[in-house]
C-alpha cells in the first residue's frame, strides 16, 4: 500500500496508486517502441534503413508498430492512468474492482505484445489505426468493455449532485469507444467491400481520434487544469457548448480522409461541412481555457505540467486551424497523400495527446511512485528537446507535403518527387532524432525517480521549471 | 445520478448512430445495386500477365499454383492481396486515381465506385500516404521481369526508389517464391479490367 493511501486498514483507497503507476509505466514503455520504430522507419527514406533485408523488421511492418503503439500502448494506458486518477477524485467514489483493474492491465499489455508480435510476423490487419491483427481485435473489444464497466460504476453510482464536465466527456467516450472499434475492425474487413467500406475506415479513422482520444483528452484537461490552477473553470456555459458541438459534429467528419475519392459527393460535402463547424466548436472549448488561465500565465513558467497542458493546447488549435483549410477540396488536390498529412498527424497525436500525458506524467508519477523528481532539470530539458524536435517535423513535412504535391501536379517524373524531398525528409530525421533524444532523458528520469532510494509522501509535486 | 449518466451514454450513442447513416449506411446503401463480384468471378478471365508467369518462371510457377487458371488465379490474387496487407504496401502506395492534379493524365482513368464492388477490396486498400505511385492502374505498366527485379531490389530498376527489397520472397538462386509470383500476378491484376 503507498504511503500516500488516506484511509483506515480496512478501507480501500479512493485511488489505487499501484494501478496508475503501472499504466503509466507501461504508457511508457510502448511510447519507446513507438518512437524506436517511427526513427528507424524515417531512415528507410534514405535508404538506411537499420534492418534493411530482415524480413520481421520489415520497414512496412514496423511503421505498423510505430502508429498502433502510439495509439494503444502510448496514448490508451496513459489515458487509463489519468481516469483511474480523476474519476475516483471527481466522483468520490472508487474503481469497481481493484482485482479487474490489474486483470485489464495485464491483458492490456498482452494484447499490445501480441499486436506487435502479430504485426511483424505478417498478420497486420488492412485498416488504418486498425491494423491490430484480427485475432488481436475481439480480446481489445473485450478489455474495452471490461475497462468501461469497472470506471463507470463510480460514476454511475456517485452521490454528487451534478456531474462535472470531464466525467460528461468520460461518459461518452465509453459509449463510443466501443462502438468505434467494433465498426472500424469489422465492417470493412468482413462485410463492407470497396469504396463503402472505405467511408466506414473513414469514419474509424476520425472517430478513433475524435471520439476516443479527444473526449478522454479533455475530460482530463478539464479535471487537471482547475485542480493545478487552484480555479473554478472560466465557463460551465462554454464547457457545455464545447462537450456537446463535439458529440454531434465529430460523428460525421470520417469521410474526408477519402475526398476526391469515389466515395459519394454528399457524404464528401458532409464530411467538408462537419469539419469546418467543430473548428468553431473547438474555438469554444480553447476560449475557455485560456479564459481560466487568465490572470494566471505565471503559472506556465512555474509549473511544468501546465506548460505541456497549455503548449499541448496551442498545438490543438494550430491544428484545428490547419484542418479547417486542409479539409477543403481546395487544400485537397494538392496535399492529399502528401508529408503535409502525416506532418498534421503527428502534431494531433504527439503534440497535443502526447504533450498531455507528459503533463500527467508530471504531476501523477511523483504521487504514484512515492517520490519526487529526481533531476526536474532533465525534466524541463526533455519539454524543449521534445517542442524542438517536434516544431521543426511538423514545419518540415507541412513544406514537404506541399512541394511533393506540387511536383505531382504538374506532371514531373516520379523521381522529381523523391529527389526533391530528400532534405525535408534528412530534416525529418533530424527532427525525430532530437525527440528521442528528449524522451530518453524523460525515460531515464522516471527510472532515476521510480529507484530513488528515499521514499516519502509528496503531496504536491510542484516542478519548479527553467 | 443514474438517469444523468444515462442520458449521456444515449446521447452519445444516438450522435455516434447519425454520423453512422450519414457517413457509413448512406453511401452502403448508394452502392446497393452494384453486385459485390466474389474472387473467383474477378479471377475470371486469366490476364495475360498470369499467364506470362506460368511460361517465364515454369518450375517455379508449376511448384507453386500448377496451371493458369481461373481457380489458380484466384488462389494467387488471393494470396497476393494478404502479402500486400501483410507488408502494408498501402502505407505508401495508394489505389485511387482522383479527378484533380492531372492524376488521369499521370496514372489512367479516374476510379469509379464499381471497380471497387467486390471481395479483393475486403478491406479496401485505398491507402494513406503517396511516397510511391499510385497502383490502381499499374497492370501491364511493367513486364513481369521488371515487377520481379523490383521487387527483389527497387533500387536495380528505379534508382532514385526509396522502396525496402523484399527479398525473403525469392530463393537463395533468386528464383521467386509462391509469395514473389502471387504479388506480381495481384500487381498486374490492379486495373486490368480498365485496358
Amino acid at each position: 500500500m503507498r504511503p500516500t493511501a488516506a484511509a483506515g486498514a480496512l478501507e480501500r483507497p479512493l485511488v489505487n496508486l499501484d494501478l496508475v503507476r503501472w499504466h503509466l509505466t507501461a504508457s511508457a514503455a510502448f511510447l519507446a517502441v513507438s518512437i524506436l520504430g517511427g526513427l528507424a522507419y524515417a531512415f528507410q527514406f534514405h535508404n538506411l534503413y537499420p534492418f534493411q533485408g530482415v524480413e520481421l523488421l520489415s520497414a512496412g511492418r514496423v511503421r505498423m508498430v510505430h502508429t498502433n503503439m502510439a495509439a494503444y500502448g502510448f496514448i490508451a494506458n496513459a489515458f487509463i492512468a489519468g481516469m483511474l486518477f480523476a474519476i475516483p477524485r471527481l466522483t468520490r467514489r472508487p474503481i469497481l474492482s481493484d482485482p479487474l483493474g490489474w486483470v485489464i492491465f495485464g491483458a492490456w499489455q498482452l494484447f499490445m505484445i501480441l499486436t506487435i508480435v502479430g504485426q511483424l510476423a505478417g498478420y497486420g490487419q488492412g485498416i488504418e489505426w486498425g491494423e491490430t491483427p484480427i485475432f488481436v481485435d475481439p480480446l481489445i473489444l473485450v478489455g474495452l468493455v471490461l475497462l468501461v464497466v469497472n470506471l463507470s460504476v463510480p460514476i454511475l453510482r456517485t452521490a454528487e449532485t451534478g456531474l462535472y464536465v470531464s466525467l460528461w466527456y468520460f461518459l461518452a467516450a465509453f459509449g463510443w469507444t466501443g462502438l468505434v472499434y467494433f465498426m472500424g475492425n469489422y465492417l470493412p474487413q468482413f462485410w463492407v467491400p470497396g469504396t463503402a467500406g472505405a467511408a466506414i475506415t473513414g469514419l474509424f479513422i476520425h472517430d478513433l481520434v475524435g471520439l476516443f482520444v479527444t473526449p478522454i483528452g479533455w475530460g482530463l484537461m478539464y479535471f487537471f487544469v482547475p485542480v493545478l490552477l487552484r480555479k473554478p473553470i472560466w465557463s460551465h456555459a462554454l464547457s457545455l457548448i464545447g462537450f456537446w458541438g463535439i458529440a454531434f459534429f465529430y460523428p460525421m467528419q470520417g469521410v474526408h480522409h477519402f475526398l476526391f475519392s469515389p466515395i459519394p459527393m454528399y457524404a464528401q460535402y458532409g464530411a467538408v461541412v462537419a469539419t469546418i463547424a467543430i473548428e468553431v466548436v473547438v474555438l469554444t472549448v480553447l476560449v475557455n481555457f485560456f479564459g481560466t488561465l487568465h490572470g494566471r500565465s505565471d503559472a506556465i513558467r512555474g509549473n511544468l505540467a501546465l506548460r505541456w497542458f497549455y503548449t499541448g493546447m496551442i498545438m490543438y488549435g494550430l491544428t484545428c486551424l490547419q484542418c479547417a483549410f486542409q479539409v477543403t477540396l481546395t487544400f485537397q488536390k494538392i496535399i492529399h497523400f502528401t508529408d503535409w498529412v502525416v506532418g498534421h498527424a503527428h502534431m494531433v497525436m504527439f503534440g497535443v495527446f502526447g504533450f498531455w500525458i507528459f503533463g500527467f506524467f508530471v504531476e501523477l508519477w511523483p504521487r504514484a511512485t512515492g517520490r519526487p523528481w529526481a533531476h526536474p532539470r532533465l525534466l524541463t530539458a526533455h519539454y524543449w528537446l521534445t517542442l524542438a524536435g517536434l516544431s521543426l517535423m511538423i514545419v518540415d513535412l507541412t513544406a514537404a507535403g506541399l512541394v511533393q504535391g506540387y511536383l505531382w501536379a504538374n506532371l514531373s517524373h516520379w523521381a522529381q518527387s523523391i529527389l526533391a524531398s530528400a532534405p525535408f525528409w534528412w530534416t525529418r530525421s533530424l527532427a525525430g532524432l532530437i525527440i528521442v533524444a528528449g524522451q530518453a532523458l524523460f525515460l531515464w528520469e522516471l527510472w532515476a525517480t521510480a529507484r530513488a532510494p528515499i521514499a516519502r509522501p509528496v503531496l504536491a509535486p510542484v516542478v519548479e521549471a527553467a | 445520478m443514474e438517469r444523468v449518466g444515462a442520458t449521456f451514454l444515449i446521447a452519445g450513442v444516438l450522435t455516434f448512430l447519425l454520423g453512422f447513416f450519414l457517413q457509413g449506411v448512406m453511401p452502403i446503401l448508394t452502392l446497393r445495386n452494384v453486385p459485390v463480384a466474389t474472387v473467383e468471378e474477378v479471377a475470371n478471365p486469366v490476364t495475360p500477365e498470369f499467364v506470362d508467369l506460368a511460361e517465364e518462371y515454369p518450375a517455379e510457377f508449376e511448384r507453386s499454383f500448377g496451371k493458369p487458371t481461373p481457380a489458380s488465379f484466384a488462389e494467387a490474387l488471393t494470396l497476393g492481396r494478404d502479402l500486400y496487407v501483410a507488408e502494408a504496401c498501402w502505407h505508401c502506395h495508394s489505389q485511387f486515381v482522383r479527378p484533380v492534379s492531372n492524376e488521369d493524365v499521370r496514372f489512367g482513368p479516374v476510379s469509379t465506385a464499381e471497380e471497387y464492388q467486390n471481395e479483393m477490396n475486403l478491406p479496401h486498400l485505398f491507402g494513406t500516404r503517396r511516397v510511391g505511385p499510385d497502383l490502381i492502374r499499374e497492370a501491364g505498366k511493367h513486364s513481369n521481369d521488371w515487377q520481379m527485379a523490383h521487387l527483389y531490389d527497387p533500387r536495380s530498376v528505379a534508382p532514385y526508389s526509396v522502396m525496402p527489397g523484399y527479398a525473403w520472397y525469392f530463393e537463395d538462386d533468386l528464383r521467386p517464391k509462391k509469395e514473389a509470383l502471387a504479388l506480381v500476378a495481384y500487381l498486374q491484376w490492379l486495373g486490368s479490367w480498365q485496358r
